[in-house]
């Protein structure tokens, strides 16, 4: 794969990312961002593979360390935010 | 071959994730997004773990096990008031996994390096600790444990500016550094990350908060899509990618509600400083008439109550103005009240919801969410502010900057230019306030001046507005 693939591949997210949010209502606006927070944690697959490879153990227990945040990071993240949508309703005609 | 299944996987997350996102544009389908982002991320997830071989590592299974069970806890047990801490204390921790990550592949592998890994992971290293330290401090700030008025220190800017400097020297330095020059190439951009993350929250006030809370969160990914780049992680680049910029876009929507850019808030132009808020009183429009008022007493409280209670009975249409001091009294359990009651009289009543009003955006939709107000009485600043003209009564519930009409008029303050809720065009404001100080931008606030048309119903708004309750 070439140099330019990821740099490229980030330009095109940055640009996905400008257009997706550009069109949710401010009503929606927190658990956007906390499903957006959710989202960030996704350096979890980052952090795995760093440690899977790591060679030391303080390198081993660091990355641990960053599978543990990433991971409360994802999973607090999504399930927060289901809980805030799920009291989003409509009114009851 | 198996390595593009595993690509084409990865690809499909992310499809997977930007179509939940799409979702989340109308509140009937954002849950569905939400469950499909989540769901692409555990697919994502899984699929790292089975193509690197990662599973037979009982330490990372365990680490996923462990962070999965305080994640659930903390979104499950942390209450609706405190969301605003919450979001911020998981940024946190995800800008701190990212500065980890890049940590661990800048001083752990054995392999070569490239100049562009070190580039990316010091970039990494930087963001994350920023969003880190930045993130904690907004968290004991949102709870209160420091004070949420903006802390500036002696020659803040300069500091700030000095930081700045030294991160951009730090960064191309660790680029070309050699390898054996650990510190230089870590232990540097963590600790300047760190220092400037403090020095930046540490300077943001109260209502400005919404804006650093969008601001962390879009750092979060940033530093997330530089990890990506750091370890050629396809994913995460494309969703740090996506989160970044999204943070950015809903950081740009918070300022611009605020008239104010993101630099005026990171230097804290938006809040006047203590001793020019104590003199801030030679600023109002001037446009009510001025008779002296009275200290309240039980009895004109309970006049005053009784008052509103009237005008309330003899109005068909009123708009709810929430604010930052719904959240502080918890009142929106009684303004659902309100609702019901009037509602159940043939009045018509909708909720004017200011952009910024709260401590993160879209705080004020969430409480009343909490409630069980239904979402679409809650209208957006753009689509209600023509509406105070013919609407009988404005009922302000802890608000004061954001329906400030000085905005307008008052040139020189930090909230001259902020769009405002119209509240002054309304034939009568009710205001339910705790008291008649300035807000966190310390400007007056004409509306608290006597006039026919306002009544103030000073105190508890929660239990200011049990007694109007009674009277309707």
């Amino acid at each position: 794969m070439s140099d330019l693939f990821l740099p490229i591949l980030l330009i095109l997210a940055a640009v996905a990312g400008y257009k997706l949010i550009s069109d949710v209502p401010s009503l929606l606006h927190t658990p956007l961002m906390s499903g957006m927070n959710a989202l960030s944690g996704v350096t979890v697959s980052g952090a795995l593979v760093a440690t899977a490879f790591a060679v030391s153990t303080q390198s081993q227990v660091l990355g641990c360390a960053a599978v543990v945040l990433a991971t409360i990071n994802v999973a607090g993240g999504f399930l927060v935010t289901d809980r805030m949508l799920k009291m989003f309703k409509r009114e009851k005609l | 071959m198996q390595e593009n299944i595993y690509k084409l996987l990865d690809l499909a997350c992310v499809i997977g994730i930007v179509s939940g996102i799409r979702l989340m544009n109308s509140p009937k389908t954002a849950r569905r997004g939400n469950l499909v982002g989540a769901g692409c991320m555990l697919i994502a997830i899984i699929a790292t773990l089975i193509s690197n071989q990662i599973v037979p590592a009982k330490a990372l299974l365990i680490s996923m096990g462990l962070g999965a069970g305080i994640g659930c806890l903390l979104a499950v047990y942390v209450a609706m008031t405190q969301m605003p801490q919450l979001v911020a204390l998981l940024n946190g921790f995800g800008g701190a996994a990212s500065a980890i990550v890049a940590f661990v592949v800048l001083t752990g592998s054995t392999a070569a390096i490239s100049g562009v890994t070190r580039l990316t992971g010091a970039i990494a290293l930087v963001v994350g600790s920023v969003t880190f330290s930045g993130s904690i401090v907004a968290v004991a700030k949102l709870d209160g444990r420091i004070t949420s008025l903006p802390i500036i220190l002696r020659g803040h800017f300069i500091l700030n500016l000095l930081t700045l400097m030294f991160i951009a020297i730090v960064i191309p330095v660790a680029a070309v550094a050699s390898r054996n020059a650990t510190i230089m190439l870590c232990v540097l951009p963590i600790v300047l990350g760190l220092i400037f993350g403090v020095l930046l929250a540490i300077r943001v006030g109260g209502a400005d908060m919404p804006i650093a809370i969008s601001l962390l969160n879009s750092l979060s990914g940033i530093a997330a899509a530089t990890v990506g780049l750091t370890t050629s992680n396809f994913l995460v680049v494309a969703v740090g990618g996506i989160v970044g910029s999204a943070g950015i876009v809903l950081t740009k929507i918070m300022c611009r509600a605020m008239n104010s850019s993101i630099i005026d808030v990171l230097t804290g132009k938006t809040a006047l400083s203590t001793t020019a808020r104590a003199s801030a009183g030679s600023v109002d429009a001037g446009t009510l008439s001025k008779t002296t008022q009275g200290v309240p007493t039980a009895e004109s409280i309970a006049a005053d109550i009784d008052e509103a209670g009237a005008v309330i009975g003899g109005a068909k249409k009123i708009i709810i103005v929430p604010g930052y001091g719904m959240a502080l009294s918890q009142a929106q359990f009684q303004v659902k009240q309100i609702l019901t009651r009037l509602e159940a009289k043939g009045k018509e009543v909708k909720f004017a919801i200011h952009p910024v009003a709260g401590r993160m955006p879209g705080h004020m939709n969430v409480l009343l969410a909490e409630a069980e107000v239904p979402y679409d009485k809650l209208c957006p600043m753009e689509s209600v502010n023509d509406e105070f003209r013919d609407t009988d009564v404005a009922l302000v519930v802890g608000a004061n900057d954001v329906v400030n009409p000085a905005a307008k008029t008052a040139s020189g303050t930090p909230i001259y230019g902020m769009p405002v809720l119209n509240v002054d065009e309304a034939a009568y404001v009710i205001i339910c306030n705790k008291d008649t100080c300035p807000g966190y931008a310390g400007v007056k606030n004409p509306l608290y001046l006597p006039a026919k048309n306002i009544i103030l119903l000073l105190g508890d708004a929660a239990e200011t507005l049990g007694k109007l309750l009674e009277k309707l």
